[in-house]
């Protein structure tokens, strides 16, 4: 890859290293949010339907994650996956794992909160009916988690959206090698602060034609779905 | 089918409901046995909905017992509620059907059938794939009746189940509940408008300010009011 090519060749070009950091950027951002929502669902779902002591403190404690730094994350994940961290054993600074497990941190608040307000605004208006029906705690979640399905897409996009921005994070715990944990973002605050702007740009460009086409298609889809369901 | 034991008749044994500090419901003792319509009338505020989310379990007497059949151990399963403004889920008509089935018990390889045939019972055959957010409010009411028919109910409890509705949709509503009164479901509604209250009832219970003043077989109450407040609301002058 050299600073003599266009932005525009070597994304038309599909040059090899930065098909690489693509791909990389969209297997850790996509991976953390598949994580992030296989805890962030149910526990926001969980929140949205259950009344307990300090319900609203965890409320309130959710949405302001809902802001966390991503260099405080990385810096918190780095301190756990250090040598001398209490995860350090298993050897996974500056792996792409580490990435996914930052980026995972940092998303699953929003998720999470995104889904508790999805859930408990759907589930006012089904309460009655629900009841009325004699549908089991299990079922009101599963009837829920469908219905709202579309919207929870939109916060699954807003998690994928804040992962595939930030470089705080991965940068940390990733370190930036090149042909290994670099990733649109890291690559592009390193090739901006070398001055090899035409790679900067063609990631950039990549990176916000991923983010657009990827809330296109979400938008489609729902407003297909939306014609189905209603 | 039918399950073989009856849960009727359903008695109020001076239920009591307060809310907030507010009394909703005072000193009710009503029985709603089975057979013809019992409608329930009286002014905005009066307790009609309490009355009926109370009989389907959905708020919790403060004072007194509701049973069924003389018990109050088992929450019966064969009844069913139509809410004034119900709530569609996000799926297509038919789907609600399938969903209401399910709930019911009624196994994957008969809803399609009976989800045909409760459609086709309140009119709206044709609407099955159609979401059921996007139906007009007549036809969304058709789809709760049907929806709530799904749990083959033994009585049914309508709340106002043509407010806001056009001429032509509450007629419409009507000839559905005649229907299911046919199929020897006991219905319990409410209702606002007097004109429908003598269409389809058989016994009248009218309420005010969360007690029952007045009830009877419904010739007789417009007939020969006994109580102030019967002949203040049939002479559409008795206020909250």
């Amino acid at each position: 890859m050299s600073g003599d090519h266009s932005a525009l060749e070597l994304v038309l070009t599909a040059d090899p290293a930065l098909i690489a950091i693509v791909r990389l950027s969209l297997i850790v951002s996509l991976s953390a949010v598949f994580f992030s929502a296989l805890v962030g669902v149910p526990f926001g779902a969980l929140i949205a339907l259950t009344r307990f002591p300090g319900r609203e403190g965890v409320i309130v404690v959710l949405n302001a994650l809902m802001g966390l730094p991503p260099v405080v994350v990385g810096l918190a994940i780095y301190l756990m996956l250090s040598r001398s961290g209490p995860l350090g054993e298993f050897g996974l600074l500056f792996t792409p794992q580490a990435m996914v497990i930052a980026q995972t941190v940092l998303i699953t608040p929003i998720i999470a909160a995104l889904t508790r307000q999805t859930i408990e605004d759907l589930w006012i208006e089904y309460r009655d009916e629900l009841a009325a029906m004699n549908v089991g705690p299990a079922g009101r979640v599963a009837t829920l988690v469908w219905d709202a399905r579309f919207s929870l897409v939109t916060a699954l996009l807003a998690g994928f959206g804040r992962a595939a921005a930030e470089v705080g994070a991965v940068i940390i715990v990733g370190g930036n090698i090149e042909g290994f944990t670099r990733t649109m973002t890291t690559a592009i605050a390193l090739e901006t602060s070398k001055g090899d702007l035409p790679l900067a740009i063609g990631l950039g460009l990549v990176l916000m034609t991923i983010v657009v086409a990827i809330n296109a298609l979400a938008w489609v889809a729902r407003r297909g779905a939306e014609r189905y369901a209603g | 089918m039918r399950a073989p034991l009856s849960n009727l008749p359903v008695q109020f044994d001076d239920v009591g409901v307060v809310a907030g500090g507010v009394t909703i419901l005072d000193s009710i003792s009503l029985t709603f046995t089975p057979g013809a319509p019992t409608v329930l009338i009286g002014p905005n505020g009066s307790g009609k909905t309490t009355l009926l989310r109370a009989a389907m379990g959905l708020i919790k007497p403060t004072r007194g017992r509701v049973t069924w059949a003389g018990s109050d151990m088992m929450p019966p399963l064969r009844r069913a509620i139509v809410f004034q403004r119900p709530t569609m889920l996000r799926r297509s008509a038919v789907a609600n059907l399938h969903y209401a089935l399910a709930n019911a018990g009624i196994g994957r390889a008969q809803r399609s059938a009976r989800a045909a045939e409760l459609l086709e019972l309140v009119g709206v055959g044709e609407l099955g794939e159609r979401p059921a957010r996007k139906l007009s409010g007549g036809e969304q009411q058709r789809l709760a009746l049907a929806r709530a028919l799904a749990r083959d109910p033994e009585i049914l409890f309508l709340d106002e189940p043509t407010a806001s509705l056009d001429p032509a949709a509450t007629k419409a509503i009507e000839d559905v509940i005649r229907a299911v009164v046919a199929r020897g479901i006991k219905v319990v509604m409410s209702t606002h408008d007097l004109g429908e209250a003598k269409r389809l009832a058989d016994e009248i219970v009218l309420m005010h300010r969360g007690r029952i003043v007045e009830s009877g077989l419904v010739a007789a109450f417009f007939a020969k009011p006994r109580t102030q407040e019967a002949k203040q609301f049939i002479a559409g002058e008795l206020l909250v």
